[in-house]
């Protein structure tokens, strides 16, 4: 019988090093020689700087040097620009440190380096900087009047893009309307925050002549390329190794930077140099996301059938735009959400301040999509006076819809087009979890009646997944008795080498034992992007899963050949291949590794006597064709998005007295294609939700008005502990995608989505008496009894 | 976010210590839990030249019954406060208040004496102090003095303590006969500083009717807040919803609560009254185990 | 006890810590938080630091017994006492400890940054509390915090090896 490996919930590979203290991360490197780096950094918003003196910290004991701008030889160049987009006309990115003019609080200016971090802090005391203050832009409308004062003065605007994207005819459908509703929607700034910072050690190896970079980052391989080309080194001499790396998030996926910085030093002090990001500095030197205010608004029918929606918003890109505006694309683009929205004007301006660079935090545009959208079919049902599910039940996407266009180009420029899906299935599913019906229609009006604020809320979204431009996989059988899969996705806890070695396990038929998976080190796998956009899974599982097929078929035909069989008369069980009906005539791999390879020794426990036969002569050892391995590099590069989906209901009750909020049940039903691993996909989910409801009640960054952060600690930036975040119910639809091998699609970002809307929803719900719309996120207990003082005076 | 330098002293006595001070000034910085403090050196945000450590001294740990109530040592641990049953017992309202300070591992290093030297205007043990009349001992090498939770906290992060001086001990009143306590708070998140909290003990005379009410709130001014005109008003009265509700309202009006990024001073006015109002139903019902109408 | 050495603006001072039974005698700066002296003194990187101000909980180790921040620590406060570090839990990673094995079981660590700390802090608390409900578990877990998990296989976890730890498989 063939061995079942996806869908299982195997336990993961990973832990037993986690869970003992031996994982490695970028701190826990210690090299012979190391030093200590520190950034100084801005302390004003937006400043040109006159002068810089770094004597006295210079001559401090124990410090090595100090770098400004003028001595980064050849990284005095602007940081590139990452993700060009025709609709980013005004692009803007930074020197790795400021040249002369600082645009956030937390710009580097200086680095220095000293025998330790300590030291290295008193340094940092020690630099004089000399600065003149120019007027801060915080305010994201105020920056896109006229006469506002600039970001970037050479740029003549703040708008670094304004993009207008247009299907169907909007003007007529909202002309024909019967009813047209609209909605002013924010969602605040807030940031990924994992709870391990960034961190980066760099050595020059001088006996390979190859320069090592440890990086705390999701995309390994575009940095080592960058440095590579920055260095004038040739792409072999740079090593650019992910370990093991605490949360990620989105942050992580960039080219900050330290990146350069202390890569430099290394090289050009000759010595192992490590920067650990502290807390304080990840508030101001990590990118942040979220802040995006919407004008929307929705035109339906008189059965409340969705005709149009048209949706203009502005979005804060920050002080630069190294990673273009990717998220107010996906927003852009997802906003209709399983919806179908004939005609659809979507506009958005990307817009300059003098704070942290924006760019994608878990869910990347996408919650603040699913939440304007949300919001408006919410809005229909209650002046419509028609049932929350019914109103969506009547604009889904049916089930076969699909492929289902939404008419605008995604952000991997390839078409926005639904592959799968079943979007009534999943919300009566989910109905029928929550038990929708009985508590409309008993629970809630008993709850009322004893003068309990309770709320049902309901939210549903998808997520466009699994994008391109490709991934790799090797994968190679040794004769050691293992399988050795490597890819270019490095991970942040997202179990690689769990599901990774499932697909591998399934596709080869070995046991999962048998089977290393190496992820995130550029020397053994160089080519892909990253892990981002909930793709891992989609885009490198598919390759590992092309790459193992075409290894099997080595085997098999290298069995055969041994054999004297066909191959079509060969089976695979537990690692070995026989004859179908005779499974004393076979091999194992590990015994085929050695026959592919003709060489003098046979080592090892797996070595047979096969391998101890003497054999004729019959040509060239290696005939032409034929190489000495069973090893395959595959490629997968997916023709556009795969979109998962899911729908959300949650009942919870708000104390009126304080604000404070409690949840009676938080169900989700989620749809992300073929499941490899129940346990990991669950696992994804909560802490999507945990997060989700950080941005719906807790988590923002906060900046006065002269541009100064205001809750820059963990003290005040609040991250949900366990009992803030409730036990979550999980149900599993599976519509396989029909875009990639596996059929799966991916869920990374999944929970993180739907909840500001869910919430939303509930807390209308719940103060339905009171006559409360929340239309902006996180909203927490102040802003909450405000709101219920505000709709009852 | 690594301390900057300084020295470190850490003597093993009481006298020891006070010496220390009283040679070194206002340039030495008392070292009791580090909860506080430890953080302010990592962003060097406190830079004392001298730091005194009084972890090993020994003798301002205990936790005693004296004079009708409880005498706690400075360096005695909130954990241990939390477990006490000693505590449980005779000072109600400290034992729930005390489960608000931080999180378990914040409570196993901070002190009592630390917390309330520390002088945090959302912190829960200067509030407790201001509900229940306590009282705070500063020692120097040359004085003792005893003074009144009033005369003590003097502002955000601000007490009467001169540079020479140690929170030494606290003294708490033990719980009277027919008398409700109860500590109640509004946090952003479990553990966090309170946006209210709320300290309230009420003692029944025989014949049902209030013989004292103290009402003491933190996080709406720059020290801990006694509700006098609210307890006035309580004082001689039968326990009635109405008039917890005309209670709260006075509180609201008495406390001058600021905005900060976590909820206005509106909102604070306005939980501060239903906090007011939810314990003193509370608080009576543990006197009379009924339910107040 | 801890000894001066030297003196002027780098005053230093001679500590022994017992760190996992193993006693360790170095000579440290007073500022030398005890986080930073486990994790690049002595090596055992399996303390996690997270934001150094004693809010996330990543570093916490027990010392004698009771759970705290080792951020908000100096290493020569804890010249005398006994340290536990996650290293401390398992001989290796074939041997775990009952808390291990339920994370493991159930999934409760993703990144695996915040884990040890809170091992660490579940096992002062199971055993203080051997059977905990949800609630408690939740509570006493609060000041740890996983930005992966959502913190729900975190608690079963917990509940798992609270069970583990009460009824000892046999052999």
């Amino acid at each position: 019988m063939p061995t079942r490996m996806l869908g299982e919930p195997v336990k993961r590979r990973e832990d037993p090093r986690l869970l003992t203290g031996h994982g490695r991360y970028v701190d826990d490197i210690d090299l012979p020689g190391m030093l200590h780096a520190a950034v100084l950094r801005s302390p004003y918003a937006h400043a040109q700087i006159e002068r810089i003196d770094a004597s006295t910290a210079r001559a401090l004991e124990g410090v090595v040097a100090v770098f400004t701008y003028d001595d980064l030889g050849p990284a005095r160049q602007r940081m590139p620009l990452l993700i060009p987009n025709p609709a980013l006309t005004h692009p803007y990115t930074r020197y790795a440190l400021a040249r002369d003019e600082v645009n956030h609080v937390g710009e580097g200016v200086a680095l220095v380096v000293a025998e330790s971090r300590y030291v290295a802090e008193d340094a940092l005391e020690a630099i004089r900087v000399e600065y003149q203050e120019l007027p801060p832009v915080v305010d994201i409308e105020r920056a896109v009047e006229p006469g506002a004062w600039l970001v970037h003065e050479e740029l003549g605007t703040n708008v670094a893009a304004h993009y207008v994207g247009v299907v169907g005819d909007p003007e007529r459908a909202f002309a024909q309307a019967a009813h047209v509703f609209r909605e002013r929607l924010v969602i605040e700034r807030s940031a990924a925050m994992p709870i391990e910072t960034r961190g980066i050690v760099a050595a020059w190896d001088p006996y390979r002549e190859v320069l090592r970079v440890w990086d705390s980052t999701q995309g390994p391989i575009v940095i080592r390329n960058a440095l590579a080309a920055l260095f004038g080194l040739a792409p072999h001499q740079v090593e650019v190794i992910a370990p093991d790396v605490g949360g990620g998030f989105g942050c992580k996926i960039m080219f900050y930077p330290e990146e350069v910085l202390i890569p430099y030093a290394a090289l050009v002090l000759g010595r192992p140099v490590k920067w650990t990001e502290d807390r304080i500095e990840h508030f101001i030197a990590t990118n942040h996301e979220r802040l995006q205010i919407h004008d929307a608004e929705i035109a339906v029918d008189a059965e409340g059938r969705i005709l149009g929606v048209r949706d203009i918003f502005l979005h804060d890109a920050g002080a630069y735009t190294p990673y273009g505006i990717i998220v107010p694309q996906i927003t852009a683009c997802q906003l209709p959400g399983p919806y179908k929205v004939p005609n659809y004007h979507v506009e958005f301006r990307a817009v300059y301040s003098n704070t942290v660079p924006v760019s994608p935090y878990r869910g990347a545009g996408r919650p603040h999509a699913c939440f304007v959208m949300e919001r408006l079919i919410d809005r229909v049902a209650d002046e419509l006076g028609l049932d929350r599910a019914e109103v969506r039940r009547r604009n889904f996407v049916q089930p076969d819809e699909f492929p289902y266009d939404v008419g605008l180009v995604f952000q991997d420029g390839a078409p926005t087009r639904y592959d799968s899906g079943d979007y009534p299935a999943m919300l009566a599913r989910v109905l029928e979890m929550v038990d929708y019906e009985r508590f409309v229609r008993e629970e809630q009006p008993r709850l009322r009646a004893e003068g309990r604020y309770v709320g049902i809320g309901l939210a549903c979204y998808v997520e466009g997944t699994g994008i391109g431009p490709y991934e790799g996989a090797h994968v190679r059988i040794e004769p050691t008795g293992h399988v050795y899969v490597a890819t270019g996705m490095p991970q942040q806890g997202q179990a690689h080498k769990t599901i990774l070695a499932q697909v591998a396990a399934e596709e080869l038929q070995v046991p999962i034992e048998r089977i290393v998976v190496i992820e995130g080190d550029t020397a053994h796998f160089g080519f892909g992007s990253g892990t981002y956009a909930s793709r891992s899974a989609v885009v490198a599982g598919s390759a590992v899963a092309l790459a193992a097929r075409r290894v099997r078929e080595q085997a098999l035909e290298l069995a055969a050949r041994e054999l004297e069989v066909d191959p079509a008369d060969l089976v695979v069980e537990d690692g070995r291949i026989f004859v179908r009906g005779a499974p004393e005539r076979g091999l194992s791999y590990w015994e085929a590794a050695q026959l592919a390879n003709p060489l003098r020794y046979a080592y090892g426990t797996e070595a047979s006597e096969l391998l101890s036969k003497p054999r004729p002569w019959n040509g060239p050892a290696l005939p032409p064709g034929r190489q000495p391995a069973l090893e395959a590099t595959e490629y997968y590069s997916p023709p556009h998005a795969t979109w998962a989906s899911g729908a959300l209901a949650c009942i919870l009750e708000v104390d009126p007295g304080t604000g404070m909020i409690r949840f009676h049940r938080l169900c989700v039903v989620h749809d992300c294609g073929r499941v490899i691993n129940p346990m990991v996909v669950e696992g994804q989910i909560h802490g999507g939700i945990a997060q989700g409801i950080g941005g719906a009640f807790y988590e923002r960054i906060v900046y006065d008005e002269n541009g100064q952060p205001v809750n820059a600690s963990f003290m005040d930036f609040l991250i949900p502990t366990a009992v803030e975040v409730p036990p979550i119910e999980i149900a599993h639809l599976e519509t396989p995608s029909p875009l990639n091998p596996l059929g799966v699609k991916g869920v990374g970002e999944a929970g993180a989505i739907p909840v500001p809307a869910l919430v939303a929803s509930a807390i209308d719900d719940a103060l339905r008496p009171l006559g409360v719309r929340v239309t902006r996120m996180p909203l927490g207990p102040s802003e909450l009894l405000e709101l219920i003082a505000r709709s009852t005076e | 976010m690594k301390p900057p330098r300084f020295q470190y002293h850490v003597p093993e006595s009481l006298d020891e210590a006070l010496g220390l001070l009283a040679e070194l000034g206002a340039d030495a910085k008392p070292l009791a839990g580090g909860q506080s403090l430890v953080p302010l050196l990592n962003m060097r945000l406190a830079r004392p030249g001298h730091l005194l450590d009084l972890n090993r001294v020994a003798e301002l740990d205990y936790l005693t019954e004296r004079d009708g109530g409880l005498a706690l040592g400075a360096m005695t641990r909130q954990r241990a406060v939390e477990r006490s049953a000693l505590i449980r017992d005779r000072c109600p309202l400290l034992a729930q208040a005390i489960r608000y300070v931080g999180h378990l591992p914040i409570r196993t290093r901070g002190t009592i004496g630390g917390s309330v030297a520390h002088a945090d205007p959302a912190a829960e043990l200067p509030g407790v102090l201001a509900a229940l009349d306590g009282r705070i001992t500063l020692q120097s090498r040359s004085s003792t003095r005893v003074l009144d939770p009033a005369d003590f906290f003097l502002g955000v992060l601000a007490s009467a303590a001169t540079p020479e001086e140690l929170v030494t001990e606290i003294w708490l009143p033990a719980v009277p006969e027919r008398t409700g306590q109860v500590w109640l708070e509004v946090a952003r998140r479990h553990g966090d500083y309170a946006l209210v909290g709320l300290g309230a003990s009420v003692t029944l005379d025989g014949d049902g009717t209030i013989s004292e009410a103290r009402l003491a709130l933190i996080g709406v001014g720059p020290v801990p807040v006694r509700a006098r005109r609210a307890e006035e008003r309580l004082r001689g009265e039968w326990p009635a919803t109405s008039l917890f509700r005309e209670a709260g309202r006075l509180v609201s009006a008495e406390i001058q609560p600021e905005t900060d990024v976590h909820a206005t001073s509106e909102y604070r006015r306005r939980v501060a009254a239903v906090l007011t109002e939810r314990a003193l139903a509370e608080a009576t019902r543990q006197i009379t185990r009924e339910t107040v109408e | 006890m801890s000894a001066e050495v030297g003196a002027g603006s780098a005053q230093r001072r001679a500590i022994r810590v017992t760190v996992n039974g193993v006693v360790y005698e170095r000579v440290v700066e007073p500022r030398l938080l005890l986080s930073d002296f486990l994790r690049h003194e002595l090596g055992l990187t399996g303390t996690h630091v997270g934001c150094e101000h004693g809010v996330c909980g990543a570093c916490t180790v027990l010392v004698n017994g009771e759970p705290a921040r080792s951020c908000l620590m100096l290493a020569v406060q804890a010249d005398g006492l006994a340290i536990e570090t996650v290293e401390s839990l398992a001989p290796d990673e074939e041997r775990l400890h009952p808390l291990q094995q339920a994370f493991w079981d159930r999934h409760g660590l993703q990144c695996g940054f915040c884990t040890p700390g809170l091992l660490m802090l579940l096992k002062s608390f199971l055993a203080e509390n051997p059977s905990p409900s949800e609630e408690e578990v939740r509570e006493a877990i609060s000041g740890n915090l996983c930005r992966c998990t959502g913190y729900q296989n975190i608690v079963a976890a917990a509940l798992e090896a609270a069970r583990l730890l009460r009824e000892p498989v046999a052999g």
